[in-house]
């Protein structure tokens, strides 16, 4: 008894979760108007994809899309090359100052980014950076959460596999691309999905750094549009479907290696 | 021990130099920079010549407090981080007390579904949540409509757009924090219940006097981190409301954005950052002070 209402109650909670994403996706296939009627329809009455060919073709799309699969691809490859030697070293090295600069990172990531925000603008206009992909790269290329997240991977990995290397004459560098690497390989996982979903998804800085709709990525292209289609959910839905497809996706794959970072990054350093 | 030598130290440094330099220069850097800004009359002409930027003391800071427009903002952010934060919590928490149960298969298919709306992208679910709370057409008032509820316009309606907006959070992130709380949850030992039921501790007891303290370190930490998160509220009114009506829910962000970005008031922006800082830095000492206070007890 206590089992099938248990059953029952995910069950239902499970389909108030979906319910929203079902709906936008039976209304992105809708012809303009057809998602504004009583009641709400979860299938579409006539499928179409007209809602994707006017992204597509008249309201160029395909640019933002492309911006924000080059700007997380770039972001997440160097800022995993960054934060995993950071990391290591945190974790394998002895060092001046290491506890102190540790927990200077660590304290700091009570510091909202919005901060940041104003010098940081000022700073990449001096630059000649801003409403290009480079501001939206700058500030991606290190982060606190990634460091700490492989620091506490490499901890586990034992001593005396780079102890051995290092008498077989192996040198620092090497150690670090030959054995920790392929060692942490499920964690870099985990933060390459991290990362490239807290790119894909960001939405103040970018609204702040680019100017240029050309150079939007799409959840600033998204939201622009929305100013001028506020009566069209139809078109608005295909879009929300092509912006959550690509980390859904990655997620779905990856979903393992995601949630288990959850779960690291959530235990005490 | 042995191969900590001086050599190696040079090694670390050279590991560590890249994320360092980039930390250092694009985050300490801006926040230090910020809070000098955040004393300074920085506007449009600053941004044309640095020549016109002079210091003023405290006078954002005071021109702050003697705003309504940002007391509304504070207020608002307030109401979200109260009702949305709580929330979260419990719904969370209960989501992950319902998939560890052992009574329960296909687990892996429920946390799938519950957590998919952490990944979305906020500024899509937002656009897809704005035409759910449609009074005429949208899916809510329509299932409301079983119950019997007469239609609400959500998100027209300055008593309503908040709670839509606390809604559609906790359905946002409920996902993320159900995962670390199930981590925590599989932490407790199963002694504890098993000693509990021999004792004939009922469920509600159980929960009580072993769920509850046993997962204490872990609600600390999901709290603090909601409490930040919720501090931040931007993209949710920006898409649904943009901070009406009425300024209903104009968030400290926002208003913090519109100021800075929109209008340039660069140093008064700047303060009202350093405002936000300040309250989830206090907010943070808060929760480790009652938490470490009800240990003592």
């Amino acid at each position: 008894m206590k089992k099938y209402l248990l059953y029952g109650f995910l069950i239902i909670s499970g389909l108030i979760t979906l319910a929203p994403f079902i709906w936008m996706v039976s209304a992105s296939f809708m012809h303009d108007g057809h998602a504004s009627v009583y009641p709400p329809r979860f299938f579409p009455d006539e499928f179409t994809f007209e809602q994707y060919i006017a992204l597509f073709s008249r309201l160029n799309i395909t640019r933002n899309f492309l911006n924000s699969l080059f700007i997380s691809v770039i972001v997440t490859g160097i800022s995993l090359i960054f934060n995993s030697m950071a990391g290591y070293a945190f974790a394998k090295y002895r060092f001046k100052g290491k506890n102190k600069l540790f927990n200077l990172l660590l304290s700091s990531m009570i510091i909202p980014a919005q901060v940041t925000m104003l010098p940081l603008f000022l700073m990449l206009k001096e630059f000649g950076f801003i409403n290009t992909y480079m501001a939206l790269i700058i500030p991606g290329l290190a982060n606190i959460f990634g460091i700490f997240l492989i620091r506490q991977y490499a901890l586990s990995i034992p001593d005396s596999l780079i102890e051995s290397a290092r008498l077989d004459g192996a040198t620092d560098f090497q150690i670090y691309y030959k054995i920790i690497m392929p060692l942490a390989l499920p964690i870099l996982v985990t933060l390459a999905i991290f990362t490239f979903m807290g790119t894909w998804n960001d939405f103040l800085w970018p609204l702040i750094a680019l100017n240029d709709s050309s150079m939007y990525t799409l959840p600033v292209a998204l939201a622009n549009l929305m100013g001028e289609h506020t009566k069209d959910p139809e078109l608005m839905m295909a879009g929300s479907v092509l912006t959550i497809l690509p980390v859904l996706i990655v997620f779905l794959v990856l979903q393992k290696y995601y949630i288990k970072g959850i779960m690291m990054g959530s235990v005490k350093g | 021990m042995k191969f900590f030598n001086k050599e190696n130290s040079s090694a670390a440094y050279m590991f560590l130099a890249p994320a360092m330099i980039s930390i250092f220069i694009f985050f300490f850097i801006p926040v230090i920079a910020a809070f000098i800004i955040s004393f300074t009359d920085f506007d449009v002409y600053a941004l044309s010549s640095y020549g016109y930027l002079r210091f003023v003391g405290f006078r954002n800071y005071i021109q702050l407090m003697n705003e309504p427009l940002f007391w509304t903002a504070l207020k608002n952010t307030f109401y979200f981080v109260i009702f949305a934060g709580p929330l979260s919590v419990c719904v969370s928490l209960a989501a992950a007390i319902m998939l560890n149960s052992k009574l329960i298969k296909y687990k892996g298919i429920f946390r799938l579904v519950y957590f998919m709306p952490v990944v979305t992208t906020l500024v899509a679910v937002a656009i897809v949540w704005r035409f759910i709370y449609h009074p005429r057409f949208g899916l809510l008032n329509y299932a409301l409509g079983f119950v019997g509820i007469h239609p609400i316009d959500w998100l027209g309606d300055p008593n309503w757009a908040m709670p839509a907006i606390v809604l559609m959070s906790v359905w946002k992130n409920f996902g993320y924090n159900m995962i670390i709380f199930i981590a925590g949850l599989q932490n407790i030992p199963e002694y504890l219940y098993e000693a509990a039921i021999l004792e004939g501790a009922n469920s509600w007891q159980q929960f009580k006097n072993i769920t509850v303290p046993m997962l204490a370190p872990t609600t600390l930490f999901i709290s603090i981190i909601t409490m930040i998160g919720y501090f931040q509220l931007f993209a949710e009114p920006y898409i649904m409301t943009q901070g009406g009506p009425l300024n209903k829910t104009l968030s400290i962000v926002q208003y913090m954005y519109q100021e800075g970005f929109r209008w340039w008031n660069m140093g008064y922006s700047a303060s009202i950052a350093f405002v936000l800082f300040f309250i989830i830095f206090i907010g943070t000492l808060i929760q480790l002070k009652v938490q470490k206070s009800s240990e003592e007890v």
